[in-house]
């Protein structure tokens, strides 16, 4: 690697100081816009041990799901789970620990985490199992929790196109929670579909500027889809 | 007769307005987007980060980066948007979204609503479900006036855990149409065919009953 260059060739370089008992925020919403590849070789190198910070947990099968199978996740933090059968028995079995967190404070965590902002107010939650054992605050009468924010030892992407020097835009709602990921990893690796090269991407297009990115790697990519609908 | 789930989404189709931007939840709240007044500009937020959600796409037109918050694979109209997570929620958290409409186990007199989790039960998550009903000010539930042992999910106090604490104004069921006033359902219609005394026996809440209660028409 030389400059700005993050391009890496292998998913094991991708990967590369990946440890036991670390944490990985991993970008997605259901099965879109997921890390595919990058969470499959975390299945290949069996890291054990690990927290997953996720919207969701993949199905049986694919996406993080698959982690489930080598009981390599010991916590998930995320707003909805359950799609998947390993991940309800490893749950009551006490094998698997969750953190609930409402979909939009579980975004707006990983952006203060990105962004060095250490906790924030929210009205998300007051009154509700979420609220139990954090300080609240009124504001103009109304009452907010302090939810603090999270950070990865590895933030895992899902892009569309980047170039080498790292900037990435995303495709349609491909997005989703991948932006905020970027940004809160101490080494964010991300993924695309295509290398483009330095200067074809318009620089006010960028939805992840470079400076967030630190390994670059391309893929190919199932895109399974979980629930099909059409209109005939 | 109690509502079908059409006459449900017909029923809360009415309290749209043009120009409105709508979160709508998965179930019956889905069923709004089809009984759109004709001639009346209505853009769908789904919060994993669509602004202008369209109809189901044709099945060559299936695209798997183009979802809906219920996962399912949907289009996008003219004159959308599309943003991440944290910016989809900006817009509910910051009460950009002019009407959310949602499910629930349970709501109160004192506006809460619970929807999300029966202890002892699998507990799957609240999704967005807390955010949309912290940020909203616009709000209706939909849901059966009561569970199918006949027990009424309108209460003085929740039973089950929150979702959102005195957030909630506005209640339909598959019986009326109520709205939450200084600590009471106040019953404003019932569906056709429903009696007040009805209304009343299904009610565990206080509830206030007008002098003339109209009926809905449909």
């Amino acid at each position: 690697m030389a400059g700005f260059d993050k391009v890496v060739t292998t998913y094991e370089d991708a990967l590369s100081g990946l440890k036991d008992g670390m944490t990985v925020i991993a970008g997605g919403f259901g099965l879109c816009g997921i890390p595919e590849n990058l969470i499959a070789e975390i299945k290949r190198l069996q890291t054990k041990n690990l927290t997953i910070v996720s919207n969701n947990c993949g199905v049986d099968g694919f996406g993080l799901g698959i982690l489930l199978e080598d009981k390599q996740v010991s916590k998930m933090v995320s707003s909805y789970v359950g799609e998947n059968a390993l991940f309800e028995k490893q749950l009551l079995n006490g094998e698997l620990d969750v953190e609930l967190t409402p979909q939009g404070t579980l975004a707006e965590k990983m952006r203060a985490g990105g962004a060095g902002i250490p906790a924030f107010y929210t009205a998300t939650g007051v009154g509700t199992p979420v609220a139990e054992g954090k300080d609240t605050r009124f504001f103009d009468g109304r009452e907010y929790l302090l939810e603090e924010a999270i950070t990865g030892d590895f933030a895992i992407v899902k892009g569309w196109k980047a170039d080498r020097y790292g900037n990435v835009i995303y495709r349609h709602t491909a997005q989703n929670f991948n932006p905020m990921a970027a940004t809160a990893g101490k080494i964010t690796v991300v993924e695309v579909e295509e290398l483009v090269e330095v200067g074809e991407l318009d620089p006010a297009h960028i939805h992840t500027p470079g400076i967030y990115v630190d390994r670059v790697i391309v893929g190919t990519f199932e895109k399974r889809i979980e629930n099909c609908t059409t209109s005939e | 007769m109690a509502l079908s789930r059409d006459q449900m989404a017909i029923r809360v189709a009415r309290e749209l307005q043009d120009g409105y931007y709508v979160n709508l939840g998965i179930g019956i709240p889905t069923l709004v987007a089809n009984f759109i007044p004709d001639g009346m500009q209505v853009m769908l937020q789904s919060e994993n980060g669509l602004l202008g959600m369209g109809a189901f796409p044709s099945v060559e037109n299936v695209d798997a980066d183009m979802i809906n918050a219920g996962k399912q694979t949907v289009t996008a109209v003219p004159g959308s948007s599309i943003f991440s997570s944290a910016e989809s929620f900006a817009m509910i958290r910051g009460g950009h979204v002019d009407l959310t409409v949602l499910g629930a186990f349970e709501v109160d007199v004192s506006g809460n609503i619970a929807s999300w989790m029966i202890p002892n039960k699998l507990i799957k998550g609240m999704g967005g479900a807390m955010d949309l009903v912290a940020g909203a000010d616009n709000i209706i539930v939909t849901m059966t006036h009561a569970s199918k042992n006949g027990d009424s999910k309108l209460l003085d106090v929740c039973s089950l855990p929150l979702t959102g604490k005195g957030c909630i104004k506005k209640v339909l069921t598959d019986l009326a149409w109520l709205e939450i006033e200084n600590n009471a359902f106040v019953l404003k219609e019932r569906a056709p065919g429903v009696s007040v005394e009805e209304i009343k026996a299904k009610t565990q809440g206080r509830l206030i009953v007008p002098e003339h209660v109209p009926e809905m028409v449909f």
